[in-house]
């Protein structure tokens, strides 16, 4: 401990008798992250859970393992990737904070500290880490998320404050959130990516109204939020005026790399958002089906793409933090978990036979496998479809001729749009 | 391939590969097809001493790895003889090598000293190293009597068994699966050439009739076979695999430059989304591939326990996604792509053989599922 920094062995002694004493074992079936689908649950169960999270998350604060990778003037632990890996890997078994790791830490609170204000960093960060402030992103807009850059709400100077309105949509879970990090356009009359800033703000508030939205599962943890002269002060600005795509370009990196980022603990082994192959083994046992050689080969094939999957995330991982390869190169791991999370999803539903089509409780982890297939694509939408990142990875990564694009050198206000947002 | 090379290994992979830019440029490889050992000997002798056999083999035995993780060093070589769709037999030698430094006896010394030389090449019967019912497929049998090992059966596909001087066989006996060297000249043996897509690969049915060899021949203890198979299996395997991603990372770079160059309609074939989300999807698996055989050769170094498993995802990847990406390359080069003058095929040949050498995809899928055998009762 020369430099004063914890080596990663008594790091991990540390982390190891802290969660053994503090953190409650999850029972052999209890899954520690949330599969494809969204829970469905009441906003009782919602805000209970999250309570849960967000106490669980105050804990590890205060035994100095929260936000290992955020620097220590801020709350963190200034510790390096491996510390994190040590830590992912003692966390197996245990509950978690399995919600505050995305999109709070990361791509929020990676957003706010690497462009955030010192003034911003002390308020937003320390609050995030001890699990007192739960971020959201609003990014996509009725009008479209792909083309993030054509944002259609708006933000006007007035005086030391802004006054938003527009709407956003497809966020997760922001009835329940505290803050938001918002893409707003602040200049009409020059291409689209040059009149773009970034706020951060409340998001309860008068001027917001946040309404759920059903999934086709009946989770509700969706919303759509309508902002209506909403105000917020100049010192709530991330990054400079009409630059926020300076800003944007690095918020959608971190959200690509997702549960390969430094900021973010993920129990090894675990596939948040995702039917793991754990669960399918589980499937395989309760639909009575384990011993089935073609049952075999697809849980063969799930293990498969799970290992492929972590050690890709690794490869890039460490790739793009040694400077081998380029940033965009994430679009990679974001490609393959999509693709794979859809096909993990339709063996899970392929393994469950019937109870694919009809299932009563006796049918344990076989029961119910349909909602995971029935939401299979949100692997591939959210966070960025996967079209999207074939774009990135052809254009920016094998450079690719670009796409024509007739809104590149246009102002914004001139650019066509989809029917519905025609003023 | 690993991202990040040491200093040593970059200089130890780059000696090698531009050994083999000039001793086997395509051209030259595209006539082996007519040669009977697909390979030269002098050529194989000049390998060995660029390292090509000594990873796997102890400093004591006079081998010794660049980096301390001897395995992850061979796949250096061996991704270079994907790239350049090299001959030799790579992997039989460096797998025989290694469980004779690992384990053989005085008797196999000689033997091991030749291999590390480069003055003689070695094959290997892996027997029933797949099987997942305990009964594998009918491989050799062997008996002890009076001081000598009898074997009699056949074993196939076995890799340059027509070159090699002795072949580490794999035979059934009372005691169990037991290991045997046995030179390819002892009376009763005998090896009928096969055909094979690959152009510098020799493959051969190998037939024991009542072949004797003294007991000293047997390598570990007789019926102690089964670790020392496991072991020589995921060898095997994670070599194959590196060689394979290097033909992969050929074609892909090719068919990318094709893409380029290529008009059609007026514009490059790579200004179409349709082909762009595809090379996308290539890249993706591409550096899957890459990901999953280093962390398996990692694994099987350092004696980890997923060490299996990864190596069975790596093989089972690598042979389903490999052969798609390399398919998709001949479809998006069109005509030329399935044409003997072109080079692809030498790449796409290589990358087939090796997907159904050791194990086929779906052989290797039900391998990982025999790990996951424990999570069969409900915890
Ligand atoms: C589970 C989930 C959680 C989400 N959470 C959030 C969140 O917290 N915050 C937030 O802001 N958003 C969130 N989203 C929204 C998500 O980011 C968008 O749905 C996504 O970016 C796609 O935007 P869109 O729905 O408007 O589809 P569109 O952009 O309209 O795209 C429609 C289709 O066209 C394809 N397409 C579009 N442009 C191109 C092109 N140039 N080339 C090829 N294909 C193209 C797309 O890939 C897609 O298939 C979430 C979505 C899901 C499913």
């Amino acid at each position: 401990m020369t430099d004063g920094t914890e080596d990663v062995d008594s790091f991990r002694r540390r982390a190891r008798t802290w969660i053994h004493a503090n953190l409650r074992p999850l029972a052999p079936d209890e899954t520690a992250a949330p599969t494809v689908a969204l829970p469905v649950q009441t906003e009782e169960e919602e805000l209970a859970a999250l309570a849960r999270e967000r106490e669980i998350q105050c804990m590890v604060f205060d035994a100095g393992l929260a936000g290992i990778g955020f620097p220590r003037e801020y709350g963190g632990q200034g510790l390096t990737a491996d510390h994190q890996r040590a830590f992912n890997a003692e966390i197996v078994g245990y509950e978690y904070p399995a919600r505050l790791q995305a999109p709070t830490f990361s791509p929020c609170g990676a957003v706010l500290l690497e462009f955030g204000t010192e003034e911003q960093k002390r308020r937003h960060i320390p609050a995030i880490l001890k699990g007192e402030e739960i971020w959201m992103q609003l990014l996509s807009e009725p009008s479209g998320g792909s083309d993030v850059a054509a944002a259609l709400t708006s933000a006007v100077r007035d005086g030391d404050e802004w006054i938003l309105n527009g709407s956003k949509v497809w966020t997760t879970g922001a009835s329940t959130a505290d803050w938001g990090l918002c893409l707003a356009r602040t200049n009409w009359d020059v291409p689209k990516h040059r009149g773009l800033t970034v706020f951060i703000l409340p998001i309860h508030q008068p001027g917001i109204e946040v309404r759920r939205i059903e999934m086709l599962n009946g989770s509700t943890e969706f919303c759509q939020e309508f902002l209506t002269d909403v105000r917020v002060p100049d010192s709530d600005r991330i990054g400079d005026v009409d630059g926020g795509w300076t800003v944007g370009t690095r918020w959608m990196f971190h959200e690509r790399m997702l549960f390969n980022s430094p900021f973010v603990s993920i129990p090894v082994g675990a596939s948040p958002g995702e039917v793991g192959a754990a669960s399918i083994v589980n499937v395989a046992r309760d639909a009575g089906r384990f011993d089935d050689r073609c049952v075999r080969d697809l849980l063969g094939e799930a293990h498969m793409l799970e290992l492929v999957g972590q050690t890709l995330r690794r490869r890039i991982g460490r790739g793009v933090a040694a400077g081998r390869i380029s940033e965009q190169s994430a679009a990679i791991t974001r490609l393959f978990a999509g693709v794979s999370s859809a096909r993990k999803a339709t063996i899970a539903f392929e393994i469950a036979g019937s109870a694919g089509a009809a299932w009563t409780s006796d049918d344990g982890a076989a029961a119910n496998c349909v909602d995971d297939f029935l939401m299979r694509q949100t692997s591939c939408i959210g966070g960025g479809t996967t079209e999207m990142a074939r774009n990135v990875i052809s254009e920016r990564v094998l450079g690719m001729p670009r796409e024509r694009t007739p809104d590149r050198d246009r102002p914004f206000r001139d650019v066509p749009r989809s029917a519905s947002t025609r003023a | 391939m690993l991202l990040e090379l040491s200093a040593d290994q970059e200089i130890f992979r780059d000696t090698t590969a531009r050994f083999l830019t000039s001793r086997v440029p395509i051209n030259e490889v595209r006539s082996l097809r007519n040669h009977p050992a697909g390979f030269d000997p002098d050529y194989w002798r000049e390998g060995a001493d660029l390292g090509w056999t000594s990873l796997l083999v102890s400093e004591e035995h006079g081998g010794g790895s660049v980096s301390g993780a001897g395995l992850v060093d061979l796949t250096t070589i061996a991704h270079e003889f994907g790239v350049h769709a090299a001959p030799g037999p790579l992997v039989p030698t460096n797998v025989v090598a290694g469980t004779l430094s690992a384990v053989g006896g005085d008797t196999h010394r000689p033997v091991l000293a030749s291999l590390l030389a480069g003055t003689s090449v070695a094959a290997w019967c892996f027997g029933p190293a797949l099987s997942t019912d305990g009964q594998g497929p009918a491989g050799p049998r062997c008996r002890i009597a009076g001081g000598e090992v009898v074997l009699d059966g056949t074993q196939r596909p076995v890799e340059a068994a027509g070159q090699a001087d002795h072949i580490l066989v794999t035979a059934w006996g009372e005691a169990g699966l037991t290991q045997v060297l046995v030179p390819t000249d002892a009376a009763g043996l005998s090896r009928e050439p096969m055909r094979t897509a690959d152009l510098t690969r020799r493959f051969s049915a190998v037939t024991f009739d009542g072949v004797r060899v003294p007991v000293e021949a047997i390598v570990g203890e007789p019926g102690d076979a089964d670790d020392l198979l496991e072991r020589q299996l995921q060898l095997a395997v994670v070599i194959g695999n590196a060689e394979a991603v290097g033909a992969l990372q050929t074609a892909f770079d090719m068919t990318l430059q094709w893409a380029f160059d290529r008009y059609s309609f007026g514009r490059p074939l790579a200004s179409y989304q349709e082909l762009k989300h595809r090379f996308a999807d290539q890249k993706t698996w591409l550096e899957a591939c890459h990901a999953v055989n280093d962390a398996a050769a990692a694994a099987v170094d350092e004696g980890s326990p997923d060490a299996k498993e990864l190596v069975s995802a790596a093989k089972a990847f690598i042979g389903d996604y490999g052969s798609e990406l390399v398919q998709d390359c001949v479809q998006i080069h069109g005509g030329i792509g399935v044409t003997f003058e072109h080079d692809l095929h030498l790449y796409l040949r290589r990358v087939t053989v090796n997907r159904a050498l050791y194990g086929t995809p779906a052989d290797h899928r039900q391998r990982i599922s025999t790990v996951l055998e424990n999570q069969k009762e409900r915890a």
